[in-house]
């Protein structure tokens, strides 16, 4: 057992044990998911790339890891927080531990700290930038705690997005567990990587999309020379504004072909439509959000992970507001009013989450479908 | 969708008395459904036949029934109230079952009545084994494999399909007996033929065993616009084979990963929908193949459940109180989530914690029952607790119990006395393991630290591996204590802090140290190792909330804020067992009431979480924690109040009096000292003698001999108990030396210190229970209970009638004058209850219980007069002189009976006959102008549905043939019964000129009673035990009559009673009268 210190930028420290590589050192925004499951696929959601992720439920790694449940090739969020984690997993599809794999990915995380009074400090006083280590001292830490980059401004994207385009293929245990439509028609779906989620993947698959992954620095007219059915934005880290390129390329791409983005695209397709983001003071991650489909009346329970949102007041009129998060009233979907172009800022992959909100990939499917008669 | 117009009024159905399987779980969802609809300015009309509950109080509901819930009733009620629609869904099965009845009688139609919550359609799917497995089928969910069968042939069939092992379970016995696993052809074949005889219906269940998978359960909420969210998940800590009631359960579920929990829920949603339950919650039951995850669908229940209590507790979001609003039409996203007052009620919590569940059980109160947990549930009543981890959720949960358990173990010298077994005691300890029982946790801690591998573990028992891992975690924290920290002088904050945020006692870490509780305690404070408090928010802190609701760990951040307000702290009473159970609850809310009427902060205690106590809305604020001394001292150091009240949880917190004294807290009310001048034998007979008050004579001893000597001096019968006990455990009346002997033996075989006390036993006195209240200057006399049944019977278990039908003024005037002396003897403050016995004129002083009774309730009910907050003004001092409160203001016209319900059904090895020691798990009222209608009632509320023509069967004991029994006898006959008779009380009636067609007994031949009961050509049996211990036939045909549902009368008492509300019945018809228009006649 290591001693591990928790240092935030605002002077609180946290005194806990190390797990996983205790040699390493994790730096970034401190963030907090109240999901009560779903640890493995959050920390490898590309969206945590710079950020330290606290898990307020205290239990954590009860079941292991396995090779199917994860959103991307590797451990994505800097470093972990929990409460506890387990010393012994259970689960039939469990293969290894997760302190083993944090180890192997050269990740640390920190366990026997007061999370609840964490995730307190964290939503009274914002998300903060922190350290946690198992070797430096606390007014060190502190100190180099305040001198991390801000989220805000932040261009993660182009760290976590992948180098060259390729088609996505499901692999054995994709499938497993998850519903599948009929599907009778297959379509072709240009997928801005700006830190995709693999479960995005799954789902457009399972709703006939052969997807091709793009470089978030792709441009319109790459994309327009495939000639593909629709046009997926896809989620990931850091702040939309500084993404300008991407907002062109959407603006590029708008009323040319069918566009769907999720929570980071969302709010690009906001940004290249004219509306402006802000930074929320703790953001949204969870699993429990309820968000209204005011086209419908109905709601869903959403899985969520944003530190930005659009501002519904500087939205353009050719913009209309879809959905809305029921908790803080903040904008949560989104469709133009003239070209076929929608998006969400939550997750309708879930994956951690709810499968509520799926309807969304059939009604890309249903919009490419249009299209294409 | 805004709140429905067409619905003004609502009549809501409780679930009648506490029975094992349906407790005050209902009581709450009940109270807050109530509270719910009058928020929205509904009336509220309510039917329960439970008067302990606080949903009957007159606040709660616009029109109070306390009738029997039953269509004869219920429809009489439509036709006076005339409500719009009927909530059944919070009421348990009794209101479901009610609900249906209605509509199959016509009711609901006839009167133009509408079912809110659940739709006959969706109950029917629900419930009806065939229709749910068609609606699953069209879900595309699995169930366990197999059907119902009525023939060797078909069952021989069905189990080539299913293969083996399979289950085989008998519809419609007693306790599901008959039942059992087959795991080769030789075994089914002689469980198929047993099954099918031992079901009334000759039918059998034959289905795929899922014994041993792992079992959850999803509570599901839906609205109108169909939204649909997840309250809670639970994960069964026993595999599949103990039913859901017996396991102990935790939530959130803690071994699924997010792919196979959404599958979960991804199937709620379907059968929720599929099922068609429009508004409101439900709960779905799941297995899952620990193996490959294979999901099958158990049940579902369409309505509010013991879980669904649970998750309201374990979340905080009121599930009924959602449902009533969701009933009337509202949607989820219209109502607001009512603990961070800003989001809204539409989102599925999230929290922060772990909660667990374990059932309390009272085996040891039924002689021959076998502590075995099996698919039908005896748990008699549970404790929840909550712990930052499951380790500390877990131990403190276990010594919550109250069992005299101080956590997972090592709370006794035993447990550093031995530390390793022998060969054959492992095998033997190997077998225990595999059968689930009520202290299979012991035997797990037994099996881990006797060296038993964590494998070995999992194959014997199928806990999962994780639990078994935590439990490990736990045994080997306790190992390190021994060896390592075993001077309290080496503990350090932070190597303390560690342990106690494993959940570890100060008991267990005084005994792991040898050392007392005091010492490690006040090591403890000296490195000021104290909990902190965190909140139950539903939300996991995302969000701000001020909800009072609180549980203690060892973290760093107390988020309990104290206020500079008056405080008084009340100690719940704890997991309801047999003679504890709602009525101190009712006790416990009625005095937050009345401290929050006066100003005071209200502040409660409690772990029980079926209780309106335990709603985080009764009270100001509320600590969801274990009621021993050291929890309880936790809170109280930090919210420093006025004064702890005792006086209303039971024994519970009465057992904590002298150490809470000792800590220097004041106890509001009656002293420490007060109580045990009342509970100690000898000093109370000081008191006695001193009045001048007369008591049965009485002789303590701890020798065999010496007994039977104490015994012949008194004189026989004698009864004889261990000192010292509650509810009248292992208590026995004694006719002769060798029973007084053999009861010997067996007491000092348990506890060999423990005096025995031996009583004169008063034949055929009458019993009276009298509840007063005293200010220490006045005393007024609440009620004055007389027992139907005679001295004997535990007053637990007895009917009793307000007012008193058989006594003179001037004994009246007695009980008053001896309950004054009394009262100012023991400076009694606050309530006092007296047992009286009348023989021969001469009234003697059985028991005085300075703290709330039983019949509290009962009382504040039939008078109007809400006695325990009366008691509780008087504890903080008002005087009873300045109050508006009289001795026994009860309408003349008017009378009450109070009449028990046993769980007999339940265990059938278990005799139905009465006796000194109290069985019973509930209650009913029956309350009418006449002592007629009101037995009629109290008769058909406590499951006991008198007919009013057809045939009695009538078998005496020799001790009651007498003069009244011919009265009886001839009673029946009058009305109209054809009389049936054995052949020795057929002669006996015959020789006093009462003709009856004689029958003959079980052991005679045939065609016997037995046949006849089968047979359904018995409408009533009458059937007094021969002695101290009933005879094997007498004890089938108990079980017979029980089976096919005939009532059965074991007290000549209780057969005499019986014939007015006959009568009654038979010239008077059905009336019913709501509890507020009794109460504007006694203004």
């Amino acid at each position: 057992m290591k001693q591990a210190l928790l240092a935030l930028e605002n002077g609180t420290v946290f005194t806990g044990i190390a797990f996983g590589d205790e040699n390493a050192e994790a730096q970034g925004e401190v963030v907090f998911n109240t999901a009560m499951t779903g640890y493995q696929e959050a920390m490898t959601d590309p969206s945590y790339k710079g950020q330290i992720l606290t898990f307020t439920y205290p239990h954590i790694g009860n079941t292991g890891v396995n090779s199917f449940d994860v959103e991307s090739d590797s451990i994505k969020a800097e470093g972990i927080i929990v409460k506890e984690v387990a010393k012994t997993y259970s689960n039939w599809r469990a293969e290894k531990s997760l302190s083993d794999y944090l180890k192997e990915e050269g990740r640390i995380g920190i366990e026997g700290i007061d999370t609840r009074e964490l995730v307190r400090v964290l939503r009274s006083e914002g998300a903060m930038r922190g350290i946690i280590s198992a070797s430096g001292t606390a007014e060190e830490l502190v100190e180099r705690a305040k001198n991390l980059p801000s989220m805000a401004g932040l261009n993660l994207a182009d760290v976590v997005t992948t180098k060259k385009a390729y088609t996505f293929e499901p692999v054995e245990g994709d499938d497993l567990l998850a519903e599948a439509p009929e599907v009778k028609t297959r379509y072709n779906v240009a997928a801005f990587d700006f830190g995709i989620k693999r479960n995005i993947l799954r789902r457009l698959h399972a709703h006939g999309c052969n997807v091709t992954v793009y470089p978030a620095s792709t441009s319109a007219e790459e994309i327009l020379a495939t000639n593909p059915d629709g046009v997926f934005l896809s989620n990931g880290p850091g702040d939309p504004e500084p993404l300008e390129q991407a907002q062109q390329t959407i603006r590029d791409l708008m009323g040319k072909k069918p566009i769907f983005g999720i929570c980071l695209g969302h709010q690009l397709i906001g940004l290249a439509c004219g509306a402006s983001s802000y930074k929320l003071k703790f953001g949204h991650r969870g699993a429990n959000h309820p968000v209204k489909n005011l086209l419908t009346g109905a709601i869903e329970i959403t899985s969520q992970n944003h530190g930005f949102a659009i501002d519904l007041d500087s939205m353009p009129d050719e913009l209309e507001l879809t959905h809305v998060n029921l908790n803080d009233n903040t904008v949560s979907g989104l469709r133009h009013r003239t070209v076929d172009m929608f998006c969400v800022q939550y997750h309708p992959e879930s994956s951690p989450g709810t499968h509520d909100s799926e309807y969304l990939f059939a009604q890309f499917v249903e919009m490419m479908a249009a299209k294409k008669i | 969708m805004p709140k429905r117009n067409d619905i003004s009024s609502v009549l809501v159905i409780g679930s009648g008395p506490i029975v094992i399987g349906q407790a005050c779980e209902f009581d709450y969802s009940g109270t807050q459904a109530c509270k719910a609809l009058r928020e929205e300015g509904i009336r509220v009309i309510l039917i329960n036949s439970n008067p302990a509950t606080i949903m009957t109080d007159p606040e709660i509901a616009d029109a109070t029934y306390i009738e029997p819930i039953e269509s004869d009733y219920i429809e009489e009620i439509i036709k006076r109230e005339k409500p719009d629609a009927i909530l059944p869904t919070v009421g348990g099965q009794v209101a479901l079952n009610a609900a249906m009845d209605l509509y199959r009688n016509g009711i609901l139609e006839k009167h133009g009545v509408e079912l809110i919550g659940s739709k006959v359609e969706s109950i029917d799917k629900a419930e009806d084994r065939l229709l749910f497995k068609d609606a699953m089928d069209r879900c595309g969910l699995e169930m366990a494999k197999g059907r119902f069968v009525h023939t060797y042939d078909e069952g021989m069939d069905l189990v080539k399909e299913i293969g083996f092992p399979v289950i085989i379970r008998p519809s419609f016995t007693l306790g599901g007996s008959g039942g059992g696993v087959a795991y080769n052809m030789e075994e089914f074949e002689e469980k198929l033929r047993h099954g099918l005889t031992s079901s009334p219906t000759s039918q059998v269940l034959i289905e795929e065993s899922i014994l041993g998978w792992k079992e959850y359960e999803l509570e599901v909420m839906r609205d109108t616009k169909d939204n649909v969210v997840i309250i809670c998940s639970i994960e069964n800590f026993d595999p599949m084979g103990v039913h859901t009631g017996d396991s102990i359960t935790v939530a959130p579920a803690q071994t699924l990963t997010d792919r196979e929990y959404q599958m979960m829920r991804d199937a709620s949603l379907k059968i929720i929908r599929e099922i068609g339950v429009e508004t409101g919650g439900s709960n779905i039951q799941f297995a899952l193949q620990p193996e490959t995850g294979r999901l099958i669908v158990i049940e579902m229940n369409p309505r509010v459940s013991r879980s669904s209590a649970l998750a309201s507790k374990a979340t905080g979001f009121p599930i009924a109180k959602i449902a009533a609003k969701l009933a009337i039409g509202y949607t989820l996203d219209e109502i607001t989530n009512d603990i961070t007052k800003k989001t809204p009620a539409c989102f599925e919590p999230t929290i922060d914690y772990v909660v667990t569940k374990i059932p309390r059980w009272d085996f040891e109160k039924f002689k021959g029952v076998e502590d075995r947990l099996t698919v039908q549930m005896k748990s008699v009543g549970e404790v929840m607790s909550f712990g930052r981890t499951f380790k500390e959720s877990f131990q403190k949960a276990i010594r919550s119990l109250e069992k005299n358990r101080h956590g997972f173990g090592f709370d006794k010298p035993l447990y550093l006395e031995q530390t390793e077994i022998g060969d054959a005691e492992l095998e033997h300890l190997k077998t225990r393991l595999a059968i689930r029982s009520s202290t299979s946790l012991f035997d797990l801690c037994d099996a881990m630290r006797f060296g038993i591998s964590d494998e070995e573990i999992y194959a014997i028992t199928r806990y999962d591996r994780w639990f078994i891992a935590q439990c490990r975690e736990i045994v080997n924290a306790a190992h390190t204590i021994r060896d390592e920290f075993n001077d309290v002088k080496s503990w350090t904050a932070p190597i303390l802090k560690h342990f106690k945020g494993m959940g570890f006692s100060d008991v267990q870490l005084a005994s792991l140290c040898g050392v007392s509780q005091a010492e490690a305690r006040e090591r403890r404070l000296e490195l000021l190792v104290i909990p902190v408090f965190k909140s139950v928010d539903t939300c996991a802190a995302e969000f701000e909330s001020s909800t009072p609701y609180h549980y203690s760990t060892y973290e760093t951040e107390n988020e309990s804020v104290i206020s500079d307000r008056k405080k008084v702290i009340i100690l719940g009473g704890g997991p309801n067992r047999i003679g504890q159970g709602i009525e101190f609850d009712y006790c416990c809310v009625q005095g937050v009431f009345a401290l929050r009427k006066m100003g005071y902060e209200a502040i409660m205690i409690n772990c029980n979480p079926e209780t309106v106590s335990t709603d985080y809305d009764t009270t100001d604020k509320l600590y969801f924690e274990p009621l021993t001394f050291e929890d309880v001292m936790n809170v109280i150091d930090l919210e420093q109040p006025e004064g702890v009240v005792l006086a209303f949880g039971g024994q519970t917190p009465l057992k904590l009096a002298n150490q809470l004294e000792e800590a220097g807290v004041t106890i509001l009310g009656t002293s420490p000292e007060g109580i045990d001048l009342a509970e100690d034998r000898e000093r109370f007979s000081d008191v006695l003698k001193g009045l001048n008050i007369p008591c049965p004579a009485y002789g303590t001893t701890t020798a065999v001999e010496e007994a039977v000597e104490i015994a012949n001096s008194i004189g026989y019968p004698v009864l004889v108990r261990p000192s010292y006990v509650l509810g009248g455990r292992a208590m026995q009346i004694c006719y002769r030396d060798d029973a007084i002997r053999e009861y010997m033996r067996y007491a000092l075989s348990e506890s060999p210190d423990r005096p025995i006390l031996i009583d004169q036993f008063l034949e055929n006195a009458y019993e009276f229970d009298v509840d007063a209240v005293s200010d220490g200057e006045k005393v007024i006399v609440t009620g004055i209970m007389q027992h139907i049944e005679e001295a004997g019977i535990h007053s637990g278990d007895s009917s009793c009638v307000l007012p008193p039908y058989n006594i003179s003024n001037e004994q009246i005037e007695r009980i008053r004058q001896y309950t004054t002396q009394l009262a100012h003897a023991l400076k009694a403050i606050g309530l006092v209850n007296i047992q009286f016995a009348l023989k021969d004129d001469k009234l003697y002083v059985l028991e005085v219980n300075p703290r709330a009774s039983r019949t509290v309730p009962f009382v504040s009910k039939a008078t109007g007069v809400p006695v325990a907050q009366v008691a509780t003004r008087v504890m903080l001092g008002e005087k009873l002189a300045d109050m508006d409160v009289h001795d026994m203001n009860l309408h003349p016209g008017r009378v009450a009976i109070k009449e028990s319900v046993f769980p007999f059904n339940k265990f059938p090895k278990s005799n139905h006959f009465l006796g000194p020691e109290m069985r019973s798990t509930g209650e009913v009222m029956g309350i009418d102008s006449n002592f007629g209608s009101a037995i009629f009632k109290s008769r058909i509320s406590s499951g006991n549905r008198l007919p009013l023509a057809g045939r009695v069967f009538i078998s005496l004991s020799n001790h009651d043939k007498t003069q009244r029994a011919v009265e009886m006898a001839k009673g029946y006959s009058e009305l109209g019964f054809e009389l049936w008779a054995t052949t020795g009380t057929a002669e006996f009636l015959n020789e006093n000129g009462i003709e009856s067609t004689t029958i003959n007994k079980h052991y005679q031949s045939r065609p016997s009673i037995i046949d006849l009961l089968k047979n359904g050509e018995i409408d009533l049996v009458i059937n007094t035990p021969t002695g101290e211990s009933a005879r094997y036939d007498e004890f089938i045909m108990g079980r017979t009559a029980m089976e096919n549902k005939v009532p059965f009368l074991s007290t000549l008492a209780a057969a005499s009673a019986s014939i007015e509300g006959v009568r009654t019945r038979v010239e008077g018809g059905v009336s019913i009268t709501s509890m507020q228009d009794y109460y504007r006649t006694d203004v």
